[in-house]
């Protein structure tokens, strides 16, 4: 409960601060959504590197509830990806007049993640649920997290020939001075609180629909 | 030693098995020629030639879907991986002797694709050869490691495809580089560096794939 008030006084306050504190940025209108969509896409690297060390853990201990975690964990990180995409999309039209840029990496990556923890989804509901399905998720949340590096690292090489490198994307960022950065930072803090406040709950609430399911099982 | 040994009885089995019943390799060739002449009719006459190779790309990618679907086919059909894992070997033998055979599967399609390709659109250079050999492994590997999930699950073939090719993303990045770059050093590096990768955590992780 506490995690969601925090977030929700620390995002208002950091979108407030970024409204109508921060000076605007010149020819791009837009920039405010900079504090929304940068937090988000972090939030959704925690979320699922969350996962992996769940599913770490899950390996390694041989702990079955730690399947539940990393499942939830992923859960989140699949919404959060899609808000990075859909925000990107949203900056991307008015600062370039696109809906969709392929020379922006950030919004590359978040495609190739979100098609990769898809179909984790898949995986997981064609399994019968056990110790085996655990493990298979687990595993393939593992290579989740080692395919983020690598794929960025592709999609800087395949600038070089096979997207034409980018024309657009040559606008140098605003200097970050200190009043941006305590911006960014508080709307950071919020949108990591808010993952985690529906994190918990979300967990509390598979838990709970877990043993209800065992409950009715046993009666029958 | 012995983990050597069993690694090569089970790449034997897959190799004798292929050549007994004829299965996946011809299928594999068929579909990477009948790819390369449906790109012909696919891709507009004034169309840049570069562009043919990253073609090829995808249709190597996609053979080697083909060839992963039926991977654990018969081990699945004839219950044979529960035996596999009693067995008393290292479980990871069982993924690495699969990666063996499917690597040779992509080595005897890709002998008739490469010539195919060099005939019907752009010459095939000796960094374009290099990229293959190195996408194969990081194919394989993944790709063992994958349909071992896949064949346990309940939409086999279907799942197969949305595991493996957002996974793969990197090989064809690495695999047209190399293919079409200036200096294809860099890319092939980055295969090497992918194979590494990945061989060592489908390896480390495959044990848990089969058993409970």
């Amino acid at each position: 409960m506490w995690l969601a008030a925090a977030a929700a006084a620390l995002l208002v306050a950091g979108l407030g601060l970024a409204l109508f504190w921060i000076p605007e940025v010149e020819g791009d209108p837009a920039f405010p959504i900079f504090y929304l969509h940068v937090p988000i896409a972090l939030t959704a690297y925690a979320c699922f590197g969350w996962a992996a060390w769940k599913a770490l853990r899950l390996l390694w201990m041989r702990e079955s509830s730690y399947d539940l975690e990393s499942y939830t964990a992923v859960h989140m990180g699949v919404i959060f990806a899609i808000l990075t995409l859909v925000t990107g999309s949203i900056w991307a039209k008015y600062t370039w007049g696109q809906w969709w840029v392929w020379s922006s990496r950030q919004l590359v990556l978040f495609l190739v993640l979100f098609l990769f923890y898809s179909a984790y989804f898949m995986l997981r509901y064609s399994v019968e649920p056990g110790p085996r399905r655990a493990n298979m998720s687990a595993v393939y949340a593992l290579f989740g997290i080692v395919l983020l590096p690598v794929s960025f690292l592709a999609i800087r090489l395949a600038e070089d020939v096979i997207h034409p490198p980018p024309v657009v994307v040559t606008r140098e960022g605003p200097q970050i001075t200190d009043e941006l950065m305590l911006v960014f930072v508080v709307c950071l803090a919020g949108m990591l609180a808010l993952a985690a406040a529906l994190y918990t709950n979300e967990l509390a609430g598979k838990r709970l629909d877990g043993s209800l399911r065992e409950l009715r099982e046993s009666l029958q | 030693m012995t983990y050597f040994a069993d690694v090569a009885t089970l790449a034997r089995k897959d190799l004798l098995l292929e050549l007994r019943s004829r299965d996946t390799v011809p299928a594999m060739v068929l579909f990477v020629v009948a790819a390369l002449v449906v790109f012909n009719f696919s891709v507009p006459a004034d169309a840049e030639e570069r562009a043919s190779y990253g073609l090829l790309w995808i249709a190597l990618v996609f053979t080697a879907l083909l060839g992963l679907t039926r991977a654990f086919a018969a081990e699945r059909e004839q219950r044979v991986l529960d035996g596999l894992v009693l067995a008393p070997c290292d479980r990871s033998a069982i993924w690495l002797g699969k990666g063996i055979a499917v690597v040779a599967f992509l080595l005897l399609a890709e002998a008739v694709a490469l010539p195919a390709f060099h005939l019907f659109f752009e010459p095939v250079g000796l960094e374009l050869v290099a990229g293959v050999l190195l996408a194969d492994i990081g194919l394989a590997s993944v790709g063992a490691l994958l349909a071992a999930m896949a064949a346990a699950s309940r939409t086999r073939e279907l799942l197969l495809p949305l595991l493996f090719l957002p996974l793969v993303i990197p090989v064809v990045v690495g695999g047209v580089g190399a293919s079409i770059a200036e200096d294809p050093g860099r890319y092939l590096a980055f295969l090497g560096l992918y194979d590494a990768v990945f061989a060592i955590l489908s390896w480390a992780t495959f044990e848990y794939v089969v058993t409970e």
